[in-house]
């Protein structure tokens, strides 16, 4: 038999994830109830988290935080993070986007999950709150690389670096079908420049493996380099680095590893796509 | 497994249900409330047929819980007539051919309401961005977008 539990407060939440292994935590919706439709869960809890906490956005400063309950229509509907509406809107038709979560897209299987693309590309962290304790902030990639494999603990938010300039901020997804459709791959990259050249640069792709990855590679060519043609030409040489795409509906491996380097060249040289 | 209370407030009239724990909203309003507007599709949030508004933003009904609706607004395609009195949507749909099956039909009909309610005059890409989550199979949705549009900024539109 299916229950659910609505949590007034996170450390409920939290506290009753961690010792109930047969609790799920409801986002959404749109990953959960899939699952709930189609009778794959019929046993456990499912935990719905009611504290506003959850569904916060702090993005007046430097430094901003989004609760992990937010969903992608709250981030459309941000001025202040408007560097981050075009993955937002990636996610899903209106309706999806107006219950999709962030906190719910980090855990989203490949081809899905391009909202976490661009936050690994903003190296994010989150906070986990394992137990009634305090959360604790851990850079997404660790738990992108672990979560699954074991529980995180709750999810309570989100927190970046605001790019100091927008424009240094780039994503793009491609799919067969628009303005809806899978992802054959997705690619988010923050590169700001000092003095011209690309410094501290972050690159990260979705449906190129199990989990969105950021692409070391490219990363370490670009570094320290012009955005010029033959910078691209080295990036893209480098792009398929860590990279382990799957074949499913949407894409085979094959035609995902043959495109990446085409879709990250005309990214870096800001070709439309 | 004991039944839950929950009232929500359905196009316009305060209804009430006993509904299980896990329950989804499309499952009330067709079972308990008797809204046949929104349809089982694919209850994975591919399909959009069981789109409804919640609290005037478009919500796929088939993943959302009846208990998270306690107290909230729901509207569907059968509250979108004004007594004898056709939406303009719905009578663009009817003047353009916009149903074939039907069966996506209710989930087009709120999706674009969505849309015109905040956006009364939506260009051609706003109105497909708009029903960009609800598949019909029947007529290539070149009838929809054509009602869609000729719906838009008409004196009919109303905001619930």
């Amino acid at each position: 038999m299916l229950a659910v539990r609505s949590c007034a407060t996170l450390a409920e939440a939290a506290g009753l994830l961690s010792g109930d292994r047969q609790a799920v935590l409801l986002g959404g919706g749109t990953l959960v109830m899939r699952d709930v439709n189609e009778g794959r869960l019929t046993e456990g809890t499912l935990l719905r988290v009611t504290d506003p906490a959850f569904r916060r956005i702090e993005a007046g400063g430097a430094r901003i935080e989004i609760g992990a309950g937010v969903t992608m229509g709250q981030i459309l509907a941000s001025r202040e993070l408007a560097f981050l509406h075009a993955p937002a809107r990636a996610i899903g038709g209106p309706a999806v986007r107006n219950m999709a979560s962030v906190g719910g897209n980090l855990f989203a299987p490949a081809p899905y999950g391009d909202f976490t693309v661009a936050l690994l590309a903003l190296d994010a962290q989150v906070v986990v709150q394992a137990g009634f304790g305090s959360g604790r902030a851990t850079p997404l990639e660790e738990l992108l690389a672990s979560r699954d494999r074991a529980s995180p603990g709750l999810v309570t938010a989100i927190q970046f670096s605001r790019p100091a300039n927008p424009g240094d901020f780039h994503f793009r997804k491609i799919s067969r079908v628009k303005p809806k459709g899978l992802s054959l791959l997705s690619i988010a990259a923050h590169l700001p420049l000092a003095g011209g050249r690309v410094s501290q640069a972050r690159v990260a792709y979705g449906a190129m493996a199990p989990t969105p990855i950021r692409a070391r590679g490219v990363e370490r060519t670009l570094e320290g380099k012009a955005l010029d043609a033959a910078a691209i030409a080295a990036a893209q040489q480098a792009a398929l680095e860590g990279c382990r795409p799957a074949t499913d509906a949407i894409a085979s491996e094959w035609y995902r590893r043959e495109v990446l380097p085409v879709h990250l060249g005309r990214l870096l040289a800001g070709q439309p796509r | 497994m004991a039944k839950i209370p929950v009232q929500f407030r359905l196009n316009g009239t305060d209804r009430a249900a006993f509904v299980d724990a896990p329950e989804t909203l499309l499952n009330t309003l067709r079972r308990s409330l008797g809204d046949f507007a929104p349809k089982y599709g694919c209850g994975q949030g591919a399909c959009g047929v069981c789109t409804v508004l919640i609290d005037g933003e478009p919500h796929l009904s088939c993943l959302t819980l009846s208990i998270a609706c306690e107290g909230r607004k729901v509207e569907t395609a059968s509250g979108m007539a004004d007594g004898p009195e056709l939406h303009p949507l719905q009578a663009q749909f009817m003047e353009h051919f916009a149903a074939q099956c039907g069966f996506c039909t209710p989930g087009m009909l709120t999706a674009a309401r969505a849309l015109l309610d905040n956006n009364p005059n939506p260009t051609r890409d706003e109105v497909i961005e708009a029903i960009s989550g609800n598949i019909c199979r029947c007529t290539g949705y070149e009838p929809i977008v054509a009602a869609i549009l000729a719906a838009a900024g008409s004196p009919g539109l109303r905001r619930a």
